[in-house]
């Protein structure tokens, strides 16, 4: 096995146990049809859960469930502080200053929505104002701020990415300005797997007095982050890549800010009082969650960041870095193979999108899995980042704490099979 | 789900060879309509022509983006219903995608629908059905709307 334990390249040092890491999860034991166990490269689309999460959500529903925050009962009252616990311990992960600036959605794309829909209601996205995104955004950092310039006259605009897959900041200046109010980016490239530099972005928008959003759907299960250091005003993730539950996202906003915007979704639990009339409502977070919220996800949630943070999210990361260098250099080895994005391990995640010479992407991750190998192939709901590639689609093989370099061996003798099995009959 | 035999039975000597000689790809005047589709999870598009020649399929021409099942299958349409009544081009229309969402439990017809038989093997994998149907959903829309045109002319 090439690079194990040494190197620049070793990913599974002393510091890190992946073997022990890999017990946690039992799906990846499992072997697939053809007898071969199962190599998950997807994680960048969902990861997967550790006994502990699993465990927790179990016990909740098994011995504590009841409804939130209107169940007059000890178990009312005991889901309530479960549910309410698990927003503490998310706000702790991040940073937050204050629990009450962790608001519950259905997953990152609910949290985005919410953004954009309450910033055009409370009148802060006005008929000739600016809105900027950039070229390498998940369509759910994209299609929201159409909606709401579309809605608001505003006009959309966005940074350009290099032919390196790096934010083209050159127009920085230029592009946010005295007439942008919003700048929503993502921290994390779901497709290229870019870092970008967030910080100078916030900088600049912060000149100007423009809000920020960061989409940090894939950033804050790979990389850790501290929200009181790093200035943005919103950031939006969902649980279900960081090892939580499917059915829980984040929206975390400073709290002056959320305090100052209207309700998004009107109904239970986001009012302070209703009248035929009229209504008022909640303080934040729950002025934003309306109606039953997830109750066993927040459980669940809580676990994972329970057990991200056990096992350090510096060593994660460190984890991640390995494993995507390790990635590249073995994948840049494979003939006809073009790395769409960054091509070495700086400022770089844990998703790599390639395509392959005379072998469409879809038959590419057809044949990855015949051998167990699970890829995720398409546009990966960023088909302006593969415009600007010129590309229709890629194949993305994404890592996360549990992958191993024998995966990404296994990931690249696939490759050489598909390439034999179209190229040689 | 899928081990090497299912691919195998997926990927027909008779698809692999359709995908790298595609038959009557390009598009192609004259034409009563033109439709796009995508298939909106990958993005495989088509956009597909149809010209009538009063009730026969006189040509089916189509630029298509995709996998080797989407092309393919855009090919063996154009094999199949060129030439043929639209009454029997939408005859074959149905047991092709009777047999695509036949969860492997439809015999096909030989006769009815030649090298489309090969695309059996797709029907065990629910992701690619799509792929397999795009060019055939494109067909089945541009000659409804090229009979319509007619109807009103």
């Amino acid at each position: 096995m090439p690079g194990r334990g040494a190197g620049p390249w070793a990913a599974e040092d002393a510091a890190y146990d992946v073997e022990a890491v890999r017990k946690d999860f039992p799906i990846l034991e499992r072997t697939l049809a053809g007898d071969h166990p199962l190599v998950y490269l997807d994680s960048a689309n969902t990861s997967h859960k550790p006994r502990q999460v699993v465990e927790a959500i179990e016990q909740h529903y098994l011995q504590h469930n009841a409804n939130v925050a209107r169940a007059m009962h000890q178990l009312g009252a005991e889901a309530s502080e479960a549910f309410e616990l698990g927003r503490t311990k998310v706000a702790g992960f991040i940073g937050a200053p204050r629990r009450e600036e962790v608001v519950f959605t259905k997953n990152a794309s609910e949290a985005l929505n919410l953004v954009a829909r309450v910033l055009g209601d409370a009148g802060t996205v006005r008929e000739g104002d600016e809105v900027v995104i950039s070229e390498m955004e998940h369509h759910s950092n994209i299609v929201p701020w159409q909606l709401l310039t579309e809605r608001t006259g505003a006009t959309l605009r966005w940074f350009g990415v290099t032919d390196e897959g790096r934010l083209d900041l050159d127009d920085l200046d230029t592009l946010v300005t005295e007439r942008t109010k919003v700048v929503s980016l993502t921290w994390v490239s779901n497709m290229l797997g870019t870092i970008n530099p967030v910080e100078r972005v916030i900088a600049r928008a912060h000149e100007v007095g423009a809000l920020v959003v960061i989409d940090g759907s894939q950033a804050v299960p790979q990389i850790p982050v501290d929200v009181s250091t790093l200035g943005a005003d919103f950031v939006a993730f969902t649980g279900h890549k960081m090892v939580g539950p499917t059915g829980i996202g984040v929206l975390w906003g400073r709290y002056d800010l959320l305090a100052s915007l209207p309700p998004f979704l009107g109904g239970g639990e986001m009012i302070e009082t209703v009248t035929m009339e009229r209504s008022t409502f909640a303080a934040p977070p729950h002025r934003f969650e309306a109606g039953t919220p997830p109750i066993a996800q927040s459980v669940g949630l809580g676990a994972a960041v329970d057990y991200l943070t056990t096992l350090g999210m510096e060593n994660v990361a460190a984890h991640e870095q390995a494993i995507t260098a390790y990635a590249l250099e073995r994948l840049q080895e494979v003939d006809g193979l073009t790395v769409v994005g960054p091509k070495e391990a700086v400022q770089r995640g844990g998703a790599i999108s390639f395509t392959l010479d005379d072998v469409h992407p879809h038959d590419v991750a057809q044949l990855l899995d015949s051998r167990g190998v699970a890829v995720r192939a398409g546009h990966h709901c960023a088909k302006p980042a593969h415009q600007r590639f010129g590309v229709q689609s890629t194949t993305r093989a994404s890592f996360y704490l549990y992958t191993t370099e024998a995966e990404v061996d296994a990931l690249v003798d696939a490759i050489r099979h598909t390439q034999h099995y179209f190229g040689g009959r | 789900m899928a081990d090497a035999s299912q691919v195998d039975a997926l990927y027909q000597e008779i698809i692999l060879d359709h995908y790298k000689q595609k038959h009557g790809s390009g598009l192609r005047d004259p034409f009563e309509s033109e439709v796009h589709h995508v298939n909106p999870t990958c993005g495989d598009e088509v956009t597909l022509r149809v010209h009538l020649d009063g009730g026969t399929v006189s040509d089916v021409s189509y630029d298509a983006v995709g996998c080797s099942i989407s092309q393919a299958s855009a090919s063996v349409l154009n094999d199949l219903v060129v030439g043929k009544p639209v009454d029997d081009a939408f005859a074959t229309l149905d047991a092709f995608q009777a047999l695509m969402q036949g969860k492997g439990e439809v015999e096909p017809d030989e006769d009815v629908l030649e090298d489309g038989i090969a695309f059996a093997g797709v029907a065990q994998f629910p992701a690619r059905v799509k792929c397999a149907l795009l060019s055939w959903m494109a067909f089945k829309d541009a000659t409804s709307q090229a009979l319509t045109t007619q109807e009103d002319a």
